[in-house]
């Protein structure tokens, strides 16, 4: 990426970024970090789409994502759980956002609209078969979010065109599985559910540890949510130590050391 | 003096009688459910409404078989009676091609309800030489229509003319004719019960008034003070002197169209090409009329003489491909567009089933909003998936998850099966689980010691839940943390077909999914997850 793309301000922060951290470290793993910081930095510094605009999210996982929101034209992975891709939904579709969920035929209807999906603008293809992906395509020219659970690993090509008519049309695509460009990738871990025993009582709130990986951020961030709470609506419950949390660069910290 | 300003008066009010021909064809709602359900007429039929007869066929009728009796009796009375539901459409839609033929016949009929129409007499009388030959003109029609029970009054006005045309079934001959002057004297031994007001007529009846004659005989004034308007004017209809004008319908403008295949076409691509300059022409007609069709109907006929009829429903407004692309629905259900139909198809006819001003769809000037833009979007996908393909969601009641969201093609009116107001007892705790499995996957659920968990018939479990796993693998097993349950839903046990009994456990595994695990005639199954 030539340097000269970027605007002066950014470029004499980077070259301000980048003295500071030639300055001697004291342990491999404080330079590891520097490394990692000042990577991310760069990523941030190189984002391609200065002007992105971000969509309405629920402020427990906006500060988790890389840019503080989701954007527009962007591609997100979710592990697995239903109630995080509704708990990413439910702010776009209350900001008046139509929502078309591609492919995914248990979808809970229920739980959507509880959680805060307007089903007047929710619309399900539950059997797209073969088409899906000209399907996922034809709905992200009209809907402000879409979600798409890919039968299959797509050939780079079609993601390619894909990424460029999201980004044409300002969609957000939301896949549940993983894709190979998506801008972050969201998991759970460790849920613990209340109010339900051994044998008694019934499932009321949870608590889970969001993850979210990114390609702009240094190391995953995590944070504990209630998932839902009581009320059926979604908020942070603290944040979880990082120490706490696994390292999946050890090649940097071989590469510093 | 007074004499004059009294007959001034009298000349002023008197109300101008208008002799008319009433047609009456009896029992119309058993023929319009016989036309339409290709019954036979000599059997023994009684339409229902809320439970009571509401009309019955002459065998029916003879068998002792009454209006207003409960099913439950008249199917003891006739046990081989056939029952179908009361349709007030099919009336209205099979007598419009009686009154169409009519029409042809005597210009300037009103439609008083399905099954009997009033007719201005002075045209066909003095056309036909008389008032009774211009009756028999209308019954000749009325045979070759195929109603041979059909029945003429004439009379001063609709009301008397209406109940000479009834009176006929007690007397010999289809045609009655009640010279002008004397309805009061034809109505006179009537029963009070005719006139249309079910709380008057009780008042009448204490007040010792029990035929239309006593009430003529009140005074009009005191009538008028005592009853109102509406009194006054069901006492003028007693007296004979109906001053109601026979107002001519206005023939509706002709907006379906009809097109024939010869030879008969067998392939849906080739019946959707054929029946696109059809839609064409049904759009252009519409416009024509400055009216826009949000809903249609459309009825195929096959060569071996099967009809398939569906009622189409549009968000906005149907434009002619619009109408193709339903054609090509509803032939291939869920076929693809080049299979073959199981019959080839010799008919096909589109009728706007509702219209809406066309002022009221226009486009704004700078195009229609976004909803427009998602239509156009989610049409695309249907014309590749079908129009099943995709779907819109609502919440309805009941108790099981799946029985409370229903899903509706887009485009469609989007109505719960259930209705959501109600208490529905047993239904499940308020969190909703995030995902629910069309085709709930059997699992086998454990205890302690290894044996599979059951619950008797007094709701009791055989043992703790300990662990659970997939049938189709029962090696992956997961540990049970929590567990809650079980909770009986019992479900129309009097109707065998529908009757639901099943006990619902919500299960925690180790690594912290819940799910809703559901046990129902000793075989478990995941019914939902909450992860």
């Amino acid at each position: 990426m030539p340097v000269s793309r970027l605007p002066a301000g950014h470029a004499s922060a980077a070259a301000t970024a980048i003295a500071a951290a030639a300055e001697p470290a004291g342990d491999a793993a404080t330079t590891a970090d520097t490394v990692r910081t000042l990577q991310s930095r760069i990523r941030q510094m190189q984002a391609s789409k200065l002007d992105s605009r971000s969509i309405p999210t629920h402020p427990a996982i906006a500060e988790l994502l890389p840019g503080g929101a989701l954007k527009q034209g962007a591609v997100y992975s979710v592990d697995r759980s239903a109630t995080l891709l509704m708990a990413l939904l439910a702010g776009p579709s209350a900001a008046g956002s139509w929502c078309g969920v591609v492919g995914v035929p248990e979808f809970g209807i229920e739980a959507a609209a509880r959680f805060g999906i307007d089903l007047d603008r929710l619309v399900l293809v539950p059997d797209p078969g073969e088409q899906w992906l000209a399907v996922t395509a034809a709905i992200a020219d009209v809907m402000g979010v879409v979600v798409t659970r890919p039968p299959r690993r797509a050939d780079d090509g079609s993601v390619a065109r894909l990424a460029a008519r999201l980004r044409q049309r300002d969609a957000t695509l939301i896949v549940l599985g993983t894709w190979p460009q998506s801008e972050a990738m969201l998991s759970l871990s460790e849920s613990d559910w209340t109010g339900i025993g051994n044998g008694h009582g019934h499932l009321s709130a949870r608590q889970v540890t969001v993850t979210v990986t990114s390609r702009t951020h240094a190391r995953p961030r995590s944070a504990r949510l209630w998932l839902p709470d009581r009320e059926a609506a979604f908020r942070s419950a603290g944040r979880v130590p990082q120490a706490a949390q696994p390292d999946l660069r050890p090649v940097l910290r071989e590469a510093a050391g | 003096m007074t004499d004059v300003r009294e007959a001034e008066r009298t000349t002023r009010d008197a109300p101008s009688v208008v002799r008319t021909l009433v047609l009456w064809c009896p029992d119309w709602p058993v023929t319009a459910a016989v036309r339409a359900g290709h019954l036979d007429p000599e059997a023994p039929i009684a339409l229902i409404e809320k439970g009571l007869v509401f009309a019955c066929s002459a065998a029916a009728r003879r068998a002792g078989v009454r209006r207003g009796l409960r099913v439950r009796e008249a199917q003891s009375r006739v046990p081989e009676l056939l029952v179908q539901p009361y349709d007030p459409l099919i009336d209205h839609r099979t007598f419009d091609g009686v009154v169409d033929a009519i029409e042809e016949l005597m210009p300037g009929t009103q439609l008083l309800r399905p099954g009997m129409c009033a007719i201005r007499s002075r045209g066909p009388s003095r056309y036909y030489g008389g008032e009774e030959p211009a009756a028999r003109a209308l019954l000749d029609c009325l045979d070759a229509q195929g109603l041979p029970d059909s029945r003429v009054g004439v009379a001063d006005g609709p009301f008397t003319a209406e109940h000479a045309a009834r009176s006929t079934l007690t007397t010999p001959g289809r045609v009655l004719v009640v010279p002008e002057g004397e309805s009061a004297a034809f109505l006179a031994p009537l029963s009070i019960g005719l006139l249309d007001d079910p709380a008057l007529v009780t008042l009448l009846r204490r007040l010792g008034v029990n035929t239309l004659a006593d009430f003529a005989a009140l005074p009009a004034v005191d009538v008028h003070g005592r009853f109102g308007e509406h009194g006054a004017r069901l006492h003028a209809l007693a007296s004979g002197l109906d001053s109601r004008a026979v107002v001519p319908r206005v023939p509706p403008e002709q907006l379906e169209r009809v097109i024939e295949f010869e030879p008969p076409l067998d392939r849906v691509d080739q019946v959707t090409f054929g029946f696109r300059a059809t839609a064409d022409r049904f759009l252009d007609a519409l416009t024509e009329a400055k009216l826009v069709c949000t809903a249609i109907r459309i009825e195929v006929r096959t060569e071996s003489g099967e009809t398939s009829e569906r009622t189409w429903l549009h968000p906005r407004s149907f434009t002619a491909s619009d109408v193709v692309d339903r054609v090509r629905w509803q032939l291939q259900g869920s076929g693809a567009i080049d299979s073959g139909l199981g019959s080839a198809i010799d008919r096909v006819r589109v009728a706007p089933e509702s219209v809406d001003s066309i002022g009221n769809h226009e486009v704004g000037l700078w195009g229609g909003g976004p909803d427009e833009r998602i239509h156009h979007g989610l049409s695309r996908v249907q014309s590749m998936l079908g129009h099943g393909g995709v779907l819109t969601a609502v919440i309805g009641g009941g108790r099981s998850l799946a029985d409370r969201q229903t899903l509706v093609a887009w485009g469609d009116r989007p109505v719960p099966d259930r209705p959501a107001d109600q208490p529905w007892p047993g239904q499940l705790p308020p969190l909703p689980p995030s995902t629910v499995f069309r085709a709930p996957p059997p699992v086998v659920v454990l205890d302690a010691a290894g044996r599979s968990v059951e619950v008797d018939e007094r709701g009791a479990l055989s043992g703790a839940p300990a662990a659970f796993a997939p049938a189709a693998a029962t090696d992956a097993v997961r540990a049970v943390t929590a567990w809650a349950g079980p909770w009986p839903l019992e479900e129309r046990w009097w109707d065998a077909e529908t009757s639901r009994s099943a006990h619902r456990f919500q299960v925690v595994d180790a690594d912290g999914t819940a799910w809703l695990l559901v046990l129902e005639r000793g075989a478990w199954c995941a019914e939902a997850r909450y992860d």
